[in-house]
């Protein structure tokens, strides 16, 4: 129950019809494809991808500043907008995630309304969640909906997945980003006029187009990018990463969200294992996770056929990894799949791997910096720096980290 | 691939020569060598090394002051000048360095890999490379897998730590030095941090602690943050090779190194080159890397070089000359009248504030005149000061005044008291208000920005009503921005007042002073004028503030009259910046930084005259001549917390002894102290310790550390039932945690969890058969919650210790993962963990109600002592505190003894967990899915149905999860018009920011009471 302290604004059905609805960006490629899905429903979304320095100043000023960066940037690019002029306060919602682990995660949106009861007590806020914490009467994932935006995934994934691929190797410059924009159009219109399920089909297209471009055949050292899921995707926390590495002559590899939300689906079937709980929520979270999974398998295996590009990580072979390691009753935050994707990327021939994390993040204790040494010992050539993203860090610090795990790389 | 690159320079070079050769430069010219160039451009020096052939030819050592571009060109024209025509393969290398290399296109090479390089060439035999710059701390194992280590972002023990703690001290670094090696006796003083560092030495000095011990302690503090915030169990041994500027010039700390890693003279190396070995490193790395040029073309690069964009700037703080006009005119106003001390008769009092970083003194007449002030940094003997002054003051009195009262608060408050006879000691939150209600009558909020502290208050109804105080995060703005300003060599006044028409004042952060610093350091090298970084420095400090310790959205939350008070405001920059972040004017008097000796001084006269005091018991002039004391340091055996004391003997032969948590170790009589939840559970807790089965099976280890301080019941009496003996580690100490600091991968995970690392070895050495910790994502469900997680680091800790502790394995650290709700559950997954003891599903199963049934009576128990303190209490008038935090917090390592702070001040103490059943969960505005903070949420909702109850929040550093709490806890009591204070807690031993935060409690309490 909530508190008077506090106003809840409900998003109701009349809202639909003429209200903006922000959301935060958190993967660009991904999220572009999302809210064309949304906006074939009826829900006007925009994307925020403000960057100056209000927004952090209104994270500051709106989150209590131990918060986690991700919490303190998403509340704050809402303030921004909100305050910014550019949006009509009285006609606009705001969309936030949330998964409800042990993390402090599921109470960003807790925050979220926190913030914005003294100014904008009108504003509603959308919570995006698998879980039923939170109902939304004018806002439900029917069935459709939940399999497109699994679509949207998968495509989203494959995209930055080749994106990266090709971007640091593009002999004419602007390459990779036109065949990459050309695929975001293409891709937007065959999920609003539901053409998407051919997934081979467009997969194969999709893998042409990238290798026709035209790239150098120069080694480039390969950088694997684990962390945070808000800090690991998000050019606005992680100070622009994969360019910075880019420009170091290096190729990024920024494992996919697929991953993330198998690892979430893979949840309530360890939990079952671990303790004895199996009800129909289980076996319906099985098929569910049985589906993904064949989805993801699918995509490998098309890839493997076309054989030009390196393909994702196989979920189930990721889990053994983190059996290896840790034990996958490791859920709050990314858990496992952090310690599991580190050595995922060293055995795949990525030893060096940077682990993003805003300053301070809990599960990133046990997962990240907590792992590293496990899996250094099994991967002596691994070679792993931690980088701590925070309002307070500088740029400098944090590349100069970097610097030295790529000197590291060379000996 | 890379010879390729060579063969393509050297036929440049050949097309270049051949050139020449046309010119008629000669033959002997095609044969020219090239030299080597490396240059290291650190945080504070530029260096330089020049190579022949591998062989060192040059080098150069230059501070740059910050001018980063301007020393490097320098540099290089020395070099040009000597070397006439010579041409040069050229690296840069250094943190600061990055930037030049980037935008001028010369070669960059990472300044630990130069390192490397450099010791590979000289030192291949080496071990271990240790390394501390200005503002890294480096570390590379060479032998067993090569590793190069450098310091995250929270981290001190480096050079300019070192030259921080210097300043705070008042001494050169080589004074410091000098010091250290006379030293008897080393304080634990906080190493993670220098801003933490800067909280323990500041009581340690104001308790006249020796400075010789203090400076080898801020030795000793570097040597551990690097052995166990960097090295991280990898051992330090064998030949250790010691590098970087500190290490080449600080004998003291080159003692202190060697002493620690218990070195001999042969495996602890200290290159004459040390200073200028990255240089050196880079050198020889650009041998393989760079092109050769001549000095005039890498000066061209440099020189033309773009400036970065990275500066982030924000608005300037006046626009116009007018504006500033204005501003100065309106604080005018709150100036104060003065009385000439040289011819002035009658009565007066005397006000001292001792504060951390300086000493202030005002002599005021009946009327509140000014008779005399002063202001200065207290170099850490504030009573050597103080009695200086008073000399000054009784000269300058003669006769004709008499002083009638005196009053005295701050940091030193206890000392000077008992020293001088002063006759009335406060809380400084009290004498601020006091002072700031003579400027403003009907002032409703205070803030007061110090050298080291940020203290804010509201008032409503003439008292204080909350108060807010910095953590231990941003504590040091204030003397920050000094210590900056002498840095670049200008007073104080005159660096602030630069900042005044900054026209783009630098963004620099607000989390705390060492983000701060490197900061500004980037702006620098980035091309910031120190104009602009003056303005960024000072909007910086008030963010710091108000986003961090007042936590206010809007300038409606504060009031409508605001005093803001403190040296730090003193500064028209620091002034201007709060009165545009809050959108409206305030009042500064013109002694905003002395009104806490005002205050004292308005309070003795007050009270003075109250108790009808004719004659202040202040030390008399003649009294003054033989006045001399004498410190000793002892520690106390009072209790098992050994607290350090520090013993001052005065010539009189009274003593004054401080360092002691608790009245004992001061020789006072406890007498009849208010009772105390957090000793009567810890004693509960520990007593299980004597608990046996008569013929056990086996010896089983539990660590005693986060959740066990809740389950232990339940674990024990379910280990025992099987015919286990438990064994339990030792009683924490700060012993505990450095014997497990080595294996700790994450120097910014809480305190507690730390300290399992030592309670592991702790039960290793005792000798148990294995230790049994389990993996718990859900706790108790006590209901009523929307989930009943623990939080991660509570979870899952015993993974991180065994893939951190190397002694660990799967036969002696048993970690199942289990959710005691589920009994069947439970007995299946203990069960299958003690197979290799013949414990079968049904003999567990049998004794978990045993176990769940002990688990309660244990809860029973607790709650039932709450219920008898608080009638207790009650029948003696004495408040209640809700000492709320976590159940560990009851470990006394975690709580340094606050409980009995609290106790000492008459206030009786229970904790969150004993009163939380007495309530339903209030109406929330967060996601209440945690067990441990669902029972913080009850407890505030029960306080404020509780007359006599206040609730205080015990909140260890780093815990992230109690950012969401505690502003929803402070919401529930606030709403309820209950005060909210929260203590934060570390492995920082220094309860002086604690005992303020108490006193002022109390202070304010007994206003309303008054009321």
């Amino acid at each position: 129950m909530a508190s008077n302290r506090v106003n809840q604004t409900v998003f109701t059905e009349d809202m639909k019809k003429d209200y903006t609805i922000l959301v935060p960006d958190m993967l660009p490629i991904h999220f572009k494809l999302i809210i064309e899905i949304f906006r074939e429903y009826g829900y006007n979304m925009e994307l925020l991808q403000t960057s100056t320095r209000s927004v952090i100043d209104e994270g500051l000023k709106n989150v209590h500043n131990d918060t986690c960066y991700p919490a303190l940037l998403v509340i704050g690019q809402f303030m921004d907008a909100l305050k910014s002029g550019k949006y009509d306060v009285n006609k606009t919602a705001l969309l936030i995630s949330q998964t409800g682990g042990g993390c402090r995660a599921s109470n960003y949106l807790h925050l979220l309304r926190k913030s914005l009861s003294a100014e904008f007590p009108q504003v509603p806020v959308i919570s995006l969640n698998f879980s039923g914490l939170e109902k939304n009467p004018a806002f439900k994932i029917t069935p459709v909906i939940a399999i497109k935006l699994v679509y949207a995934v998968m495509y989203g994934d494959m995209l930055m997945s080749l994106y990266y691929q090709c971007k640091p190797y593009e002999i004419h410059k602007g390459s990779a980003d036109r065949v990459l924009q050309n695929w975001q159009r293409k891709l937007s219109v065959l999920l609003r006029k539901n053409r998407y399920f051919n997934t081979k089909k467009i997969y194969k297209k999709i893998l042409d187009d990238f290798s026709d471009i035209k790239r150098t055949k120069k080694k480039k050292t390969k950088v694997g990018i684990v962390g945070e899921i808000y800090v690991k995707y998000s050019p606005l926390a992680n100070n622009h990463l994969c360019d910075f590495l880019i420009s170091e002559n290096c190729e990024p590899n920024v494992p996919g969200l697929l991953d993330f939300v198998l690892y979430c689906a893979s949840d309530a079937l360890n939990d079952s294992r671990l303790y004895d709980t199996k009800t129909k929520k289980t076996l319906l979270f099985k098929i569910g996770y049985d589906i993904l999974y064949k989805f993801q398998r699918q995509q490998i295996k098309v890839m493997k056929e076309h054989g030009e590009f390196a393909p994702p990580h196989d979920f189930e072979q990721l889990r053994r990894y983190a059996d290896k390691y840790i034990n996958q009753g490791v859920k709050m935050g990314e858990g496992w799949l952090i310690t599991a994707e580190m050595a995922a990327l060293a055995e795949s021939g990525t030893k060096n791997i940077i682990c993003t994390q805003p300053f301070g993040c809990l599960p990133n204790h046990i997962v990240a910096k907590g792992m590293s040494r496990v899996i250094k010992n099994a991967y002596p050539d691994a070679n792993i720096v931690a980088i701590d993203y925070d309002p307070g860090a500088t740029k400098v610090n944090q590349e100069n980290r970097i610097k030295l795990m790529l000197a590291n790389a060379k000996i | 691939m890379k010879n390729t690159i060579i063969f393509h320079n050297v036929n440049m070079n050949f097309n270049l020569v051949l050139r020449r050769d046309k010119s008629n430069l000669g033959m002997e010219n095609f044969m020219k060598k090239i030299y080597n160039l490396g240059i290291d451009v650190g945080s504070t020096t530029v260096k330089t090394v020049i190579l022949d052939g591998g062989e060192i030819i040059y080098n150069k050592y230059e501070r740059h002051y910050s001018k980063v571009k301007e020393t490097v060109a320098e540099q290089l024209k020395i070099i040009r000048d000597k070397f006439k025509g010579e041409r040069f393969k050229i690296a840069i290398t250094g943190s600061a360095g990055l930037g030049i290399a980037n935008t001028s296109g010369i070669e960059f090479v990472q300044e630990v890999y130069s390192a490397f390089v450099a010791v590979n060439k000289s030192y291949p035999d080496a071990d271990v490379v240790v390394e501390l710059g200005g503002e890294d701390a480096k570390i590379i194992f060479l032998t067993g897998g090569v590793e190069q280590r450098m310091n995250g972002s929270c981290a001190g023990g480096t050079g300019a730590f070192i030259d921080q703690m210097a300043t705070l001290l008042g001494v050169t670094p080589d004074e410091l030095n000098e010091l250290s090696l006379k030293s008897q006796r080393i304080y634990p003083i906080a190493s993670r941090c220098g801003v933490f560092a800067k909280s323990d030495i500041q009581p340690l000095l104001n308790q006249g602690a020796k400075k010789e011990d203090i400076a080898a302690s801020i030795y000793q503090a570097v040597v551990d943050q690097t052995v166990s915030g960097l090295a991280q169990g990898r051992k330090i041994e064998g030949k250790v090779l010691f590098l970087g500027g500190p290490l080449s010039f600080l004998s003291g700390l080159r003692r202190a190194f060697v002493t620690t890693l218990k070195l001999d003279e042969e495996h602890a190396i200290f290159p004459e080159l040390a200073p200028c070995f990255m240089a050196y490193g880079s050198a020889l790395q650009a041998e393989q890397i760079a092109e050769a040029m001549t000095i005039d073309e890498a000066l061209e690069k440099i020189l033309n070089a773009k400036a970065t964009d990275n500066i982030v700037v924000g608005e300037p703080l006046f626009k116009s000359k007018e504006e500033y006009h204005e501003f100065v005119e309106r604080h005018k106003k709150s100036d104060l009248k003065y009385e000439d001390i040289n011819t002035y008769k009658g009565d007066a009092y005397l006000g001292i504030d001792a504060g951390s970083t300086t000493t202030k003194l005002v002599l005021i007449t009946p009327d509140g005149k000014l008779l005399y002030n002063y202001y200065c940094s207290n170099k850490g003997q504030p009573l050597d000061i103080i009695t200086d002054k008073l000399k000054e003051i009784y000269r300058l009195l003669g006769d004709r005044v008499n002083i009638k009262a005196s009053a005295v608060t701050g940091y030193g408050e206890d000392l000077i008291k008992a020293s001088i006879g002063i006759d009335y000691g406060i809380v400084e939150t009290v004498a601020h208000f006091k002072a700031a209600a003579h400027f403003c009558p009907n002032v409703d909020f205070i803030i007061d920005i110090g050298g080291q502290d940020i203290k804010c208050f509201k008032i409503k109804n003439n008292a204080i009503d909350s108060i807010m105080l910095n953590e231990a995060c941003s504590s040091g703005c204030g003397s920050f921005i000094q210590t900056f300003a002498q840095a670049m060599g200008y007073e104080i006044a005159d660096f602030a007042n630069l900042g005044l028409f900054a026209k783009a004042p630098v963004e620099l952060g607000s989390r705390c002073t060492v983000f701060m610093n490197s900061s500004v350091k980037q702006a620098q090298k980035d091309g910031a004028s120190v104009e602009d970084i003056s303005a960024g420095l000072s909007s910086s400090i008030i963010k710091n503030a108000i986003y961090k310790v007042i936590r206010a959205k809007s300038p409606d939350e504060l009031g409508k009259n605001i005093v803001v008070q403190g040296g730090t405001f003193l500064n028209d920059a620091v002034l201007r910046s709060f009165e545009m972040e809050m959108g409206r004017n305030v009042t500064r008097p013109a002694i905003a930084g002395l009104m806490g000796a005002f205050g004292c001084a308005l309070y003795a006269m007050e009270k003075s005259k109250a108790e009808g005091l004719e004659k202040s018991n202040l030390i008399s002039n003649s009294e003054l001549d033989s006045f001399s004391y004498r410190s000793t340091s002892a520690q106390c055996g009072g209790c098992g917390a050994n607290c350090n004391l520090t013993i001052i003997k005065f010539n009189d032969g009274h003593r004054f002894i401080s360092g002691n948590r608790c009245e004992r170790g001061a020789g006072i009589k406890t007498g009849d102290l208010p009772e105390n939840m957090f000793e009567y559970k810890y004693k509960l807790i520990r007593e299980y310790e004597n608990i046996k089965p008569e013929k056990p099976i086996a010896k089983v280890g539990i660590p005693m550390t986060l959740s066990f301080y809740d389950m232990l019941p339940f674990f024990h009496t379910m280990f025992t039932s099987l015919g286990f003996e438990v064994v339990l580690s030792e009683e924490s100490t700060r012993e505990t945690y450095y014997k497990g600091q080595q294996t700790i991968p994450s120097d910014t995970v809480c305190y507690p969890a730390k300290l399992a690392h030592g309670h592991i070895e702790s039960l290793l050495e005792k000798g148990v058969d294995f230790i049994f910790y389990p993996c718990m994502s859900y706790n108790i469900d006590e209901g009523e919650n929307d989930n009943h997680y623990n939080c991660p680091v509570v979870a899952y800790y015993p993974e991180l210790l065994k893939a951190n502790m190397p002694v660990l394995n799967d036969d002696n650290f048993i970690s199942p993962y289990i959710d005691i709700n589920k009994k069947n559950h439970t007995a299946k997954a203990v069960s299958r963990a003690l197979k290799k003891y013949s414990v079968t599903k049904s003999m567990v199963y049998n004794v978990l109600d045993k176990a769940y049934t002990d688990e309660v009576r244990f809860r029973r128990r607790i709650e039932t002592k709450a219920r008898e303190i608080i009638s207790n209490a009650r029948s003696k008038g004495q408040k209640i505190i809700v000492l709320a935090g976590r159940p560990y917090h009851i470990d006394p390592e975690i709580n340094h003894g606050i409980h009995k702070l609290i106790t000492s001040l008459g206030l009786a103490v229970v904790t969150e967990d004993s009163v939380s059943n007495l309530i339903d969960v209030p109406p929330l505005d967060v996601l209440n899915q945690w067990t441990y903070h669902s029972r913080l949420y009850r407890a505030a909702e029960y306080v404020t149905t509780q007359p006599d109850m206040q609730l205080v929040q015990l909140v260890s550093f780093g815990c992230g999860i109690d950012a969401i709490t505690t502003d929803e806890v402070r919401a529930i009591l606030e709403e309820n018009g209950k005060l909210y204070t929260q203590l934060k807690i570390d492995e920082i031993n220094n309860l002086g920011a604690a005992k303020i935060r108490m006193r002022s409690l109390v202070a304010s309490l007994d206003e309303k009471a008054a009321d």
